[in-house]
């Protein structure tokens, strides 16, 4: 295979506070997004799945750091990237980011044509008629018509909002774009509208995608493959359908199990008891342990490290037990196997 | 059970805002002989509510589904049709029999992270309904309903404050604060959408629980149909204003008739990856719902448009079937139907009320 467009490697992350202690908000983070892949990363909120997202783009808070661990685009490690070298080298042209609430991205006192060009001003060497015409096909691509693309983002409705942020980035043609939950504030209608774009950028534009999220089937829908994070550590990562056929962490079963499923409203939804841990320490345990029903005592006395399952090397585990999980979580797992779905088309 | 007085029921409810603002909008209206305008955000919605029944309202933001239910508790005053408590109008209430109403239904919102007050302790929130009902109460009492909304030990939870507790607690004593004054009637309002997921289904399974539990009857709203479809009995699906489909929800997700509510049900995404889910054949999003389309209000995005879909569709129930009702040309035979009716919305029933609401 060839070398993964994005790469984290053991990457920590982590807040100052004025208090006594750090927040441990991203702990020993491992993945790779291969070329032309959609990448789902799931999780709870204050899991870190966005503050992992906002450190690719060198997007962090101030007080927020990469304390160690490589963080490789294309090869190249870009941790370390200063401010400059990240407008210079990354920004738009190779990553652009699809925000979680589009309704409050857009400059709101400024035409859509008009932010077209002051992106195209300090990124590239565009003229104005360029821009302009740029953002005109773009506009095509989502959907809009075209006589629009000189009004005011107010004139606009939530999802033609959320296409017209989809259709800027990709205004400078990047090879990889991080979607924070680009669906969240929308109806399912329009939900669904936006994701069959979003399908098709895959190839027509040969993008890759990090889409973070914590509606985990929009991820088994749309992507290649995937992480699963719990309290700013990952918990399992690897192809879409294995972690359906086969998830071996405690969290991606139960994650799984909670999630509502329209084809079958009799199942019964799994709880997951209790609250991540505050991260206030550097986290030598796994994080899920106290919320896990299949925890040991070896669980608290070390952050795991990841197994490979069945020896595949691209689905990966970090749970000491991952090996029993078959046996142990055998009731959660499967759960759809022997029921039938009641949804017409099915039947 | 189908003799009872139903608990709640709707005729006709409509609720439109007039959309005329200040002296001008009134002066214009005025000399150019236009009446306001008006949003009819609900718009002669039937309903009835049984005992222990548990109603889900499902559709798209701005279809009307919160207005519905802020007209349900009186926070609106509806603006045409009926609103029947236990088979008498809310109209003719008098101020004690409001507050009698008030104590009877509750209200759980969406947002629990701004609907408890942040100073009050989890024993006054819960203690303050009791009060103002005049009901008798001790701490063991509100210690018992802790414990049935699931916090437990409830000594643990008396004496914190909104900001020391999770986001699934705060949702557990709103709920708590709901029940503790007996009511017969829940009305929810998405109370799982701010929630990370599992702690909805937390929600979810505690609402269901302690619906059959203290028998009372919900109506609860959300644009989710897939949560919606673990809690409700029924489903009603609203699109600008009216009910356009009525069922059952498992007859509703197997057998939906409304190209609307097919359109729906197919674009829910399903936690299967081997699913190969056909996306619905529907495009843009719910029309202005100040200058609504004559007839049939989806007709403009529907795939299935017919000329005839100029006229209202009739709320008509599926032959066999009286449980499912839906508001489409296509499902009945309209020279059977219609015959010599010229008001097509109202049904024997709603006609007497509104007789006796004029007397």
């Amino acid at each position: 295979m060839s070398e993964p467009i994005l790469e984290f490697e053991d990457v920590d992350i982590t807040y100052r506070t004025t208090g006594d202690s750090d927040v441990h908000a991203v702990n020993s983070a491992s993945f790779a997004i291969e070329e032309h892949d959609y990448f789902g990363l799931v999780g709870e909120s204050g899991c870190g799945k966005s503050t992992l997202a906002d450190s690719i783009v060198g997007g962090l808070d101030d007080n927020g750091e990469v304390t160690s661990g490589k963080i490789r685009y294309k090869g190249e490690e870009i941790q370390d990237y200063s401010e400059s070298e990240f407008n210079k080298k990354i920004r738009w042209k190779e990553i652009s980011v699809i925000p979680q609430s589009s309704m409050n991205s857009l400059d709101p006192v400024m035409k859509l044509s008009d932010q077209a060009i002051e992106m195209a001003k300090y990124h590239t060497d565009l003229t104005k008629a360029e821009a302009v015409d740029r953002l005109r096909e773009l506009f095509d691509v989502v959907g809009i018509s075209e006589s629009r693309i000189h009004d005011y983002p107010h004139q606009f409705s939530g999802g033609m909002q959320q296409r017209t942020i989809i259709a800027f980035s990709l205004f400078l043609q990047p090879s990889l774009i991080i979607a924070d939950e680009p669906t969240t504030a929308l109806d399912v209608i329009m939900q669904d509208q936006i994701l069959d774009y979003i399908n098709d950028l895959k190839d027509d534009w040969d993008i890759s995608m990090l889409m973070i999220t914590h509606d985990i089937s929009i991820v088994f829908e749309n992507c290649d493959s995937m992480a699963v994070m719990h309290g700013g550590q990952m918990a399992e990562t690897g192809r879409v359908v294995d972690l359906f056929d086969r998830p071996r962490h405690p969290y991606a079963i139960l994650l799984q199990n909670a999630f509502p499923d329209v084809r079958f409203p009799d199942r019964e939804l799994a709880v997951i008891d209790g609250h991540p841990p505050q991260l206030l320490d550097d986290p030598d345990y796994c994080t899920f342990a106290d919320r896990c029903p299949w925890a040991v005592e070896d669980c608290r006395r070390g952050a795991p490290d990841p197994q490979e399952i069945e020896g595949d090397a691209d689905h990966r585990a970090w749970c000491i037990r991952a090996d029993e999980m078959e046996d142990l979580a055998a009731d959660h797992l499967a759960p759809a196997t022997g029921e039938t779905s009641i949804l017409e088309e099915d039947t | 059970m189908s003799n009872e007085t139903p608990v709640l029921e709707l005729r006709s409810l409509e609720k439109y805002f007039d959309t005329s603002s200040g002296l001008f909008d009134a002066v214009k209206n005025r000399i150019l002989g236009d009446g306001p305008s008006y949003v009819r955000a609900v718009d002669g919605v039937n309903m009835k509510l049984e005992q222990n029944q548990v109603q889900g309202v499902i559709g798209e933001s701005g279809c009307g589904k919160t207005t519905l239910l802020r007209t349900l508790i009186g926070l609106y005053n509806p603006t045409g049709g009926e609103l029947l408590f236990h088979g008498r109008p809310v109209s003719e209430f008098d101020k004690d029999e409001w507050k009698e109403f008030r104590r009877h239904v509750q209200i759980i919102f969406q947002d629990p992270f701004n609907s408890l007050d942040p100073k009050f302790s989890v024993r006054r929130t819960l203690a303050e309904p009791l009060e103002i009902h005049n009901m008798e109460y001790d701490d063991e009492r509100i210690a018992e309903m802790l414990e049935s909304v699931g916090l437990t030990p409830p000594e643990k939870y008396l004496t914190r404050f909104p900001n020391q507790l999770s986001g699934g607690e705060k949702q557990r004593v709103a709920i708590a604060r709901a029940l503790i004054t007996e009511p017969d009637i829940i009305l929810a309002d998405e109370p799982a959408s701010m929630l990370d997921v599992s702690t909805q289904a937390e929600i979810l399974n505690l609402l269901n629980k302690l619906t059959d539990e203290f028998g009372v009857s919900m109506v609860y709203i959300s644009h989710d149909l897939s949560t919606v479809s673990y809690i409700c009995d029924t489903i009603n699906v609203m699109y600008l204003g009216r009910v356009v489909e009525e069922a059952p929800t498992r007859t509703l997700l197997a057998e939906p008739k409304h190209p609307y509510t097919k359109a729906l049900i197919q674009s829910i995404p399903i936690p299967d990856p081997h699913y190969d889910r056909k996306r619905p054949d529907l495009d843009g999003e719910p029309g202005d719902p100040i200058n609504m389309p004559e007839g049939c209000r989806f007709k403009n995005r529907c795939p299935k448009r017919m000329d005839i879909c100029d006229r209202k569709p009739l709320d008509i129930a599926l032959e066999g079937e009286d449980d499912h009702t839906v508001a489409c040309h296509l499902y009945y035979d309209h020279d059977e139907v219609e015959g010599d009716q010229p008001e097509p919305t109202a049904d024997p029933a709603s006609s007497a009320t509104s007789a006796g609401d004029a007397a």
